[in-house]
């Protein structure tokens, strides 16, 4: 989960790191207060989780309360790639001296964490990277250790960073293992004319995983900004909202990361991903069911089941209870394979749903669902 | 012969006593797994009837090994201490460790998965269905009984994949089928069990499926090109998984341009790896690879 940049300015701040004085409105009237309280003259920043904001005219400076508060009209409510500005920040200005760039990111391939850093912060680290990769410092970080002040002082001498900066990356790093982040990352950490380091703008991501053991951003931070992907959220579903017309049910995320491919191979496009996993019991087919119809784009569903630990026979049953109390208003086809494929098969022909047909095979059931839902159009 | 796990592995379960060690026990002893023993402090001393077979309760993974020379554990304990158990199972000398718990923090898989590698003892997963040598054993939670023992290896980041494609060919059947879990950090990789694969004598022909995030299969491709001389299949799900989505797996993400399916195909096929539009077609160039060696 990404965190707002006011979010990671607060744990920054939390663990020590200085960052400039900055409040965040929903309103612009109260814009204009808090410029005021911050002395006048003021960045406005809209609040996305997606990176290019100041291309997007979605980071301002304001002259005064005035200017803070038009600024922020302007901004609220605008279109970035696709994210409504809901909230903005408003930050005293600071006198950059240096910018530089500091990150701790996750390296999948080595299976620990990196350092990435460079005394060229400012614009993104990947073009910085490709254009003078010799400007980039990356520092394997051993788990067990973690950065102490030898290794931050280890990685700041390879980006060729200042001192002072030692002392925020061993916060960093804090940062990274305490609030269980994927992602740290500051851009641009700055030196001001009057040579304080100061994280100027920042990036956090969070790992789900961990949300047993870091309660406090459960409630307001997962952020689904899809209506459907909320109600399958809160339902304990694993739902992806894609722009298709065929819903997709499946267990397994490969098996349904698969059936989305077969389905658009077939022509059509998948509307969502929705994996009920290896048990798919009647009341998560009926939830899975109900999210999906509640789709206005979805004109067919295809339930696509392997059976292996839960067989094709429980399987079915599960399907034939979710149709008592889910009441189907587009064509289902469903594909049972597996351990008891054919007794699965012939609890379903004996409901005999008029909606509802069967497939054998996961691409002929694609292409079934495919032809119903171009029909249906 | 079989990659990882044989007849003769003796197999601990930490996390034996609870509700899915239990279910799951039950099916790999069913399979013919040498289950010798659970692991919990809490329930030391004690024995779990199975059916016909009473299977003792260990205070330690350590105690576990002294009593019963086990080399293998698999781990069905709970997110929260899935990192003290790999480390108790690692520190005590155990050879491998079959992580099969969903929803287990990054930061305690790197320290884990480091710990162990140090150690000399093998993880696979975490966030995996384990592994199966058809007709001999079975650590995890794939089911057994929906193929053969045979000569395909198979290696994915997918559980239900796995099944499909076990089931697809079943008639052929299977060496060993290796689930190595959908996080972004596992402790072993694709490339892992190609080069073991490789050593192999009993896997003639090797499937590869993977799916979006990172570059496993990407490097998984370049060690093919230099390490393996035996036919490899592949197939690659999540052709039209949006970029910065988790697609069910927390390692299933594509993130900006990197880690999407259009790449791992191409980078399989540029080492002329036949990579399957679906995995039915997967399951098709694999039985032609095999009757006409095309």
């Amino acid at each position: 989960m990404d965190l707002y940049e006011h979010q990671a300015r607060e744990l920054f701040a939390e663990h020590g790191i200085v960052v400039p004085r900055a409040e965040v409105t929903d309103s612009s009237k109260e814009a204009r207060e808090i410029a005021r309280r911050l002395g006048g003259r003021v960045v406005v920043k809209a609040q996305v989780k997606t990176g290019g904001r100041g291309k997007a005219g979605g980071v301002k400076l304001a002259a005064d309360p005035a200017a803070a508060e038009l600024t922020a009209r302007q901004i609220l409510g605008m279109d970035i790639k696709g994210h409504t500005v809901g909230t903005v920040m408003l930050a005293e200005p600071v006198d950059i001296g240096a910018e530089f760039y500091v990150s701790y990111v996750l390296d999948r391939a080595a299976g620990r964490f990196l350092a990435i850093a460079s005394a060229e912060g400012g614009m993104e680290i990947e073009e910085v990277a490709a254009t003078r990769p010799e400007a980039v410092a990356r520092v394997p970080v051993d788990p067990a250790e973690g950065v102490t002040s030898a290794k931050a002082a280890e990685i700041a001498e390879a980006a060729g960073l200042p001192p002072q900066t030692v002392d925020v990356l061993v916060r960093l790093w804090e940062v990274l293992v305490r609030e269980d982040a994927l992602l740290v990352e500051v851009n641009p950490l700055v030196r001001t004319a009057q040579g304080h380091i100061l994280a100027l703008d920042g990036k956090v991501t969070l790992d789900d995983n961990a949300q047993f053991r870091q309660a406090r951003w459960g409630a307001d931070g997962t952020g689904h900004d899809d209506a459907l992907e909320a109600a399958a959220a809160a339902k304990g579903l694993n739902y992806v909202k894609l722009d298709g017309e065929v819903g997709v049910i499946g267990n397994g995320a490969g098996l349904v990361m698969s059936t989305l491919d077969v389905v658009a191979g077939c022509g059509a496009r998948p509307a969502n991903f929705l994996d009920i996993g290896g048990g798919a019991s009647a009341q998560v087919m009926a939830d899975g069911l109900s999210v999906i119809l509640s789709d206005p784009d979805v004109k067919s569903v295809l339930v696509n089941v392997f059976g292996g630990i839960t067989a094709c026979d429980a399987v079915a049953d599960g399907i034939v209870r979710a149709l008592d109390t889910v009441r189907l208003t587009k064509p289902l086809v469903v594909r049972l394979d597996g351990n008891n494929a054919a007794r699965g098969r012939a609890i379903l022909d004996g409901h005999a749903h008029p909606l509802v047909q069967q497939a054998t095979t996961m691409d002929g059931a694609a292409e079934r669902a495919a032809r119903l839902a171009a029909a249906t159009a | 012969m079989a990659i990882y796990l044989t007849k003769e592995s003796k197999v601990l379960v930490q996390g034996m006593t609870g509700g899915e060690g239990m279910k799951h026990t039950r099916r790999m002893l069913a399979a013919g797994t040498n289950v010798v023993g659970g692991v919990n402090p809490r329930k030391a001393g004690r024995t779990v009837d199975f059916d016909d077979r009473a299977v003792p309760v260990f205070g330690s993974v350590a105690e576990g090994i002294d009593a019963t020379g086990a080399d293998v554990t698999v781990v069905f304990v709970p997110p929260a201490f899935a990192k003290a158990a790999v480390t108790e199972a690692a520190d005590a000398g155990i050879q491998l460790a079959v992580v099969i718990t969903e929803g287990i923090p990054v930061h305690d898989s790197v320290a884990f998965t480091t710990h162990a590698r140090a150690r000399g003892t093998r993880v696979i997963g975490p966030n995996c269905p384990g592994l199966i040598t058809p007709g001999q054993s079975n650590a995890g939670i794939i089911p057994p009984d929906i193929t053969k023992p045979g000569r395909i290896g198979l290696v994915s980041k997918s559980g239900t994949l796995t099944y499909q494609l076990m089931y697809e060919l079943r008639d052929v059947g299977f060496s060993t089928c290796v689930g190595i879990g959908g996080d972004p950090v596992v402790g072993t990789t694709h490339i892992d069990c190609l080069a073991a694969f490789e050593d192999d004598p009993d896997t003639e022909l090797i499937v590869l499926i993977g799916e979006i995030g990172g570059d496993a299969e990407e490097r998984a491709a370049a060690y093919i090109r230099d390490h393996v001389t035996k036919p490899v299949v592949g197939y690659i799900a999540g052709f039209t998984a949006p970029e910065g989505k988790t697609m069910g797996h927390a390692g299933a993400i594509v993130s900006g341009s990197s880690g999407t399916a259009g790449a791992k195909k191409e980078a399989l096929e540029a080492v002329g790896v036949r990579v399957g539009r679906t995995p039915t077609d997967t399951a098709r160039l694999v039985l032609d690879r095999l009757t006409t060696g095309a």
